[in-house]
C-alpha cells in the first residue's frame, strides 16, 4: 500500500478522535458552564461536578491525543496550526488548567468563598472552551490566512486573535456552545435525580430550539463562507453525513418532549459527532485551508509523516484504540448510577 | 528578549513546574497501590487508613500534574513548530503512543479509584490503582525515550528537509533513554519516600497516631534508601553514557577546561568561565573522573577549549547543578540509612533531632529533581536537538515577542496562583492526618 492510503486512513482517525473529544468533553463543558443555572444550592452543584468526576480527565486525553496524532501523523500541519493559533490556544490550555483544578479543590475546604470562586471559575473555564473550539473550527473550515511554500519550507501567517472573531467563526462558536449546552443538560438529567434531573431536562428542552435556529443558520452561511459544500457536491452521496446530523438533532426533541432522556442524549452524541463530521468530510483532503491562495493549504499530503511513521501509527492506533473504548465503556457502566445527595454526603472521597 | 529567550524561559518555566508534582505521582502511586496490596492481602485495618491518606495527598498532587502536562504537549507546536515540523515524523509518535497507550489508562482508572470505594469489589478496586500507577510508570517512559531522543538521536535519516524515522525500533531501545527512565523512576520513588517519611516525622514529633506513622515511616525508609541507591547507581551510568555521547555536556559538568588524561576529581571547585579555567581547584581525588566515566584511570577526557565558545553550554549552571544534585543524592542516602536504623528502636518517636532533621529534607530530592532536569537541558545547548538542531533555529517564526511575553506572565501568574494552592491543600491534609471512620467503605467493600 502507498502512503495516500495511510494518508488517509489518518485523515479518518484525526476526524474520528476530534469527534470523540467533543462528544465526550462536550457534555462536561455544557455540564461545567451550566452549574450556576442547573445547580440551587451546595449539595446539588457538589451532585453535578461528581456525575463528571470519575470521567472528566479520561474525556480530556481525547484532546491530548487528537493533538499527539495530528503530531505523529501530520507534524506540519500540527507545528503551523498550534504556532498559527498562538493565542487562542493559550486562552483553550488556561481554562483547560482552571477547570481541571476547580473540580478537584472545590469541596476541599468548607468555606463559602472559596466554593463560591471555584463555582465562578468552573462556568467561566467550561464556557471559554466550548466558545473558543467553536470559533477555531469555523476559521479551520473558513481558512486562515497564510502563506506555506512546501518546496522552500517558507512559513508566513498574518492573522491575530481578533481576526478569529469574524462573523463565521462566531457563528460557528455559538453553535458550539449551545451543542454542548444541550448535551450537558441531557446528561445532568440522566445522571441526576428528583429536582435536579427535572430543571436539566426542561433546560435542554428549552434550549433546543435556539439551538436548531442557530444550525440552519451555520449550514447556511458555510455555502458563502467557506468550499466545505465543494466536496458535497462533487460525490452527493456524502450529504449522509449532514442528513444525519439534522435528523439527530431532531430526534433530541422528539425523545426529550417524551421524557426519554438517555435516548435524547444518545442522539445528542450523534448530533456533535456528525456535525464534526460533516466539517472534517467538507475539508478533505485539507486539515487547515489556507484563504489567500489554495497553494498553501495543509493538505493530508503535503503535511503527513512519512510511511513508515504513518503505518507504525496505524498499529499503534489499531491497538490501542479498540482497547480504550472496551475499558471505557465499562467504566462508564460502573458509574452508570445516578449521582444522589446521600452519595455526596456520606463520602469523603466525593469532589 | 526575543521570542527565543522568552520561549526558552517559558519552556523552562512551565516544564520545571510540570516537574514539581510528577515524581511524587511517580512514587505515591505506587506506593499507595503498595499499601492497598497490604490491606487486602492481611485485612488489616490500618493498612487501609494509609492508603486513604497517603492517597488523599497523591490525589491532590495528580491534579495539577495533569493540567500542567497539557501545556508541555501543546508548547511544542506552539513555541517550537521548526523543530516539531523537522523532527514530528519521530518525536510526534511517542507523545501520540503517550497518549493511547498511557494517559488513558491512567485517567480512567484513577477516576475509577477514586468513585470506586463502594461500587466495585475490593480486588477490582486493587486492580484500579495498580493499573494507573503502572501506566504512570509507562506515560514516565514512552517521554522519556522521546526526550533521549533529543540527547542521542538515533534511528533516523535527514530526508525532505526534516529528521525521518528509519528504525523506530532503535529509537524504542535507545539505552540513553532507558538509563533516563530507570534513573528518574527512581528518583520519582525516592521523592515520595521523603515525602512520606517527612510527614510521619512531624505527627511523630507531636506524637500524632503513632502507631500509623511509625509504620509509615519504616516502608518509606527502606523506599527511599533503595530507590537512593539506585538513583546514584544509574546516576553514574548515566555520567558515563554522557561522557561517550555529548562531551561538551560532560565538559560542562565536571568544569573540565583542558583535554587531559587521568583527571581528578576537585571536591571544592568553581568555574571561571570568562578566563576558562577554574577560579577554585581543591580537594582532588586523583584519576577520579576519568574512572568513573570510561572506568579506566587514564581514560582521556575532552576539555571545552577542544569546542568553539558558541557549542559550549552555558558552564557554571550546568557545573553547580550536577554538583548540588549528587550532594543531595549523598545526603539521601545517609538519611534513609540513619532512618532504617533508628526506626528500628524502640524509642524511635523520642529522637526529636533527627525527626526534625526529616521534616526539614523534604525539600532535598525536590531541588535534586530540578537540578538533574537543569544538567540534562542547559547541558545540551546549544543544541535541541544534540548534534542535529540548534535551539535557535527551532523556535516558531509566525509569534511575536509580545505574545510569547504574555504567555509567559499569564503562566507566571496562574501557575504561582495554583501552586500556592495547591501546596496549601497539600500541607493543610497532610497535617490533618488520617480519618478513624472507615466504616462507609469497609461496610459497603464487605459485601463486594
Ligand atoms: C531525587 C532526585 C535525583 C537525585 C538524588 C539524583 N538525580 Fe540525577 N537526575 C534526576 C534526579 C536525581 C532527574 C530529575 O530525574 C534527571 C533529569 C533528567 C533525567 O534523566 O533525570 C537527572 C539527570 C541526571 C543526569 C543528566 C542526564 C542527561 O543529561 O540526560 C546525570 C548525569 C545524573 N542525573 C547523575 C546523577 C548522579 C551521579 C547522582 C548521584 C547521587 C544523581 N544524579 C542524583
Ligand atoms: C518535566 C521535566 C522537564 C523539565 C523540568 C525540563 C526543563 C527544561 C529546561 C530548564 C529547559 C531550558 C533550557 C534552556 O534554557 O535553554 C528545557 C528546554 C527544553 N526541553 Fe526540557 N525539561 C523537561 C522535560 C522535557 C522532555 C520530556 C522533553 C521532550 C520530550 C523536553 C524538551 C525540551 C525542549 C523542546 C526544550 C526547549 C528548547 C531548549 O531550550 O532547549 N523537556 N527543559
Ligand atoms: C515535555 C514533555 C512532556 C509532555 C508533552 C507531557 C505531557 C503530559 C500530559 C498531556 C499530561 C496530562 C495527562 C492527563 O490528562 O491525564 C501529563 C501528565 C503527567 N506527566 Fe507529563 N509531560 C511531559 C514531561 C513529563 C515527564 C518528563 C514525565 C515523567 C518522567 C512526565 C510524567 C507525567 C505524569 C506522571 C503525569 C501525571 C498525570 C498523568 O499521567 O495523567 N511528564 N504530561
Amino acid at each position: 500500500m502507498d502512503a495516500s492510503v495511510f494518508q488517509i486512513i489518518w485523515f479518518v482517525l484525526w476526524g474520528v478522535l476530534w469527534a470523540v473529544y467533543f462528544m465526550l468533553d462536550g457534555f462536561v463543558l455544557g455540564t461545567g458552564f451550566l452549574s450556576g443555572v442547573l445547580a440551587k444550592n451546595d449539595t446539588e452543584k457538589r451532585v453535578l461536578i461528581n456525575t463528571l468526576g470519575p470521567v472528566w480527565d479520561g474525556n480530556e486525553v481525547w484532546l491530548i491525543t487528537a493533538g499527539g496524532a495530528t503530531f505523529a501523523a501530520f507534524p506540519t500541519t500540527y507545528a503551523l496550526m498550534f504556532s498559527n493559533l498562538y493565542s487562542a490556544l493559550l486562552l483553550l490550555l488556561f481554562a483547560l488548567i482552571v477547570r481541571g483544578v476547580s473540580f478537584e479543590f472545590r469541596s476541599k475546604l468548607e468555606s463559602t468563598t472559596w466554593r463560591t470562586s471555584w463555582d465562578i471559575a468552573i462556568i467561566v473555564s467550561s464556557f471559554l472552551p466550548a466558545l473558543l473550539f467553536g470559533v477555531a473550527f469555523g476559521n479551520i473550515f473558513k481558512g486562515i490566512p497564510m502563506k506555506n511554500d512546501f518546496a522552500t519550507l517558507n512559513f508566513t501567517y498574518d492573522g491575530t486573535l481578533i481576526g478569529l472573531l469574524n462573523p463565521y467563526g462566531l457563528v460557528t462558536g455559538v453553535l458550539f456552545v449551545l451543542l454542548f449546552a444541550v448535551h450537558g443538560s441531557l446528561y445532568a438529567a440522566i445522571k441526576t435525580t428528583g429536582e435536579l434531573s427535572a430543571r436539566a431536562a426542561g433546560l435542554a428542552n428549552k434550549l433546543w430550539l435556539p439551538l436548531l435556529v442557530v444550525a440552519v443558520v451555520f449550514l447556511g452561511y458555510t455555502y458563502p463562507a467557506t468550499r466545505l459544500y465543494d466536496n458535497f457536491l462533487k460525490a452527493p452521496l456524502l450529504l449522509i453525513v449532514p442528513l444525519i446530523a439534522v435528523v439527530s438533532l431532531l430526534l433530541v426533541k422528539v425523545f426529550a418532549v417524551k421524557g426519554a432522556q438517555h435516548k435524547a442524549f444518545l442522539f445528542s452524541c450523534l448530533t456533535i459527532v456528525f456535525v464534526v463530521f460533516t466539517g472534517v468530510t467538507g475539508l478533505f483532503p485539507n486539515l487547515i485551508p489556507s484563504n489567500l491562495d489554495p497553494a498553501s493549504n495543509l493538505t493530508i499530503f503535503n503535511s503527513s509523516s512519512s510511511l513508515l511513521t504513518l503505518q507504525i501509527m496505524t498499529v499503534v492506533a489499531l491497538i490501542c484504540v479498540p482497547t480504550v473504548i472496551a475499558y471505557k465503556i465499562w467504566v462508564y457502566r460502573v458509574f452508570r448510577a445516578r449521582v444522589t445527595n446521600e452519595d455526596i454526603t456520606g463520602n469523603s472521597e466525593a469532589y | 528578549m526575543n521570542v527565543l529567550t522568552l520561549s526558552q524561559l517559558q519552556f523552562a518555566a512551565t516544564g520545571m513546574f510540570h516537574w514539581i508534582f510528577v515524581p511524587l505521582t511517580l512514587g505515591l502511586s505506587i506506593l499507595t497501590a503498595w499499601m492497598e496490596t497490604k490491606y487486602v492481602t492481611t485485612g488489616d485495618e490500618t493498612w487501609l487508613r494509609m492508603t486513604k491518606f497517603w492517597g488523599k495527598l497523591f490525589l491532590i498532587n495528580f491534579a495539577l500534574g495533569v493540567v500542567t502536562g497539557i501545556t508541555m504537549e501543546f508548547q511544542f507546536g506552539m513555541n517550537w513548530s521548526e523543530y516539531s515540523r523537522y523532527v514530528g515524523d519521530i518525536f510526534g509518535a511517542p507523545l501520540a503512543i503517550e497518549a493511547t497507550l498511557a494517559f488513558f489508562l491512567e485517567s480512567v482508572f484513577i477516576g475509577v479509584w477514586i468513585f470506586g470505594w463502594n461500587k466495585i469489589s475490593k480486588k477490582a478496586h486493587l486492580v484500579s490503582i495498580w493499573l494507573a500507577s503502572v501506566a504512570t510508570n509507562v506515560s514516565a517512559l514512552i517521554i522519556l525515550l522521546a526526550n533521549a531522543w533529543m540527547q542521542k538521536p538515533v534511528g533516523y535519516v535527514l530526508r525532505n528537509g526534516r529528521a525521518e524515522m528509519n528504525d523506530f525500533l532503535a529509537v524504542l531501545t535507545n539505552p540513553y533513554g532507558w538509563i533516563k527512565f530507570t534513573h528518574t523512576l527512581l528518583s520519582g520513588y525516592a521523592l515520595a519516600a521523603f515525602v512520606i517519611m517527612g510527614v510521619s516525622a512531624w505527627h511523630l514529633l507531636r506524637k500524632n497516631e503513632t502507631d500509623f506513622f511509625i509504620r509509615s515511616f519504616k516502608l518509606a525508609a527502606v523506599w527511599a534508601f533503595v530507590a537512593s541507591i539506585g538513583v546514584a547507581v544509574t546516576g553514574d551510568f548515566h555520567a558515563v553514557e554522557i561522557a561517550r555521547t555529548q562531551p561538551t555536556k560532560f565538559a560542562a559538568m565536571e568544569a573540565q577546561w583542558e583535554t587531559q588524561r587521568g583527571v581528578g576529581m576537585n571536591l571544592l571547585l568553581l568555574p571561571d568561565v570568562a578566563r576558562e579555567c577554574n577560579a577554585v581547584e581543591q580537594l582532588c581525588i586523583p584519576n577520579a573522573i576519568s574512572f568513573l566515566a570510561f572506568h579506566d584511570a587514564n581514560a582521556e577526557i575532552k576539555g571545552l577549549k577542544d569546542f568553539p565558545a558558541e557549542l559550549r553550554p552555558a558552564v557554571t549552571p550546568t557545573f553547580l547543578s550536577f554538583r548540588l544534585m549528587v550532594g543531595l543524592g549523598t545526603f539521601m542516602i545517609i538519611a534513609s540509612l540513619l532512618g532504617i536504623i533508628l526506626s528500628r528502636r524502640s524509642n524511635f518517636a523520642d529522637q526529636r533531632v533527627f525527626l526534625s532533621v526529616m521534616v526539614f529534607a523534604i525539600p532535598a530530592p525536590y531541588l535534586a529533581e530540578q537540578f538533574g532536569w537543569l544538567v540534562a537541558e542547559l547541558g545540551r545547548q546549544p543544541w535541541i536537538v544534540y548534534g542535529v538542531l540548534k535551539t535557535a533555529d527551532a523556535v516558531s517564526k509566525s509569534i511575536s515577542t509580545t505574545q510569547v511575553a504574555l504567555s509567559l506572565l499569564g503562566f507566571t501568574v496562574l501557575y504561582g496562583l495554583l501552586g500556592a494552592i495547591d501546596i496549601f491543600l497539600l500541607v493543610k491534609y497532610a497535617k490533618k492526618g488520617p480519618d478513624t471512620d472507615l466504616s462507609t467503605i469497609i461496610n459497603v467493600q464487605g459485601r463486594g
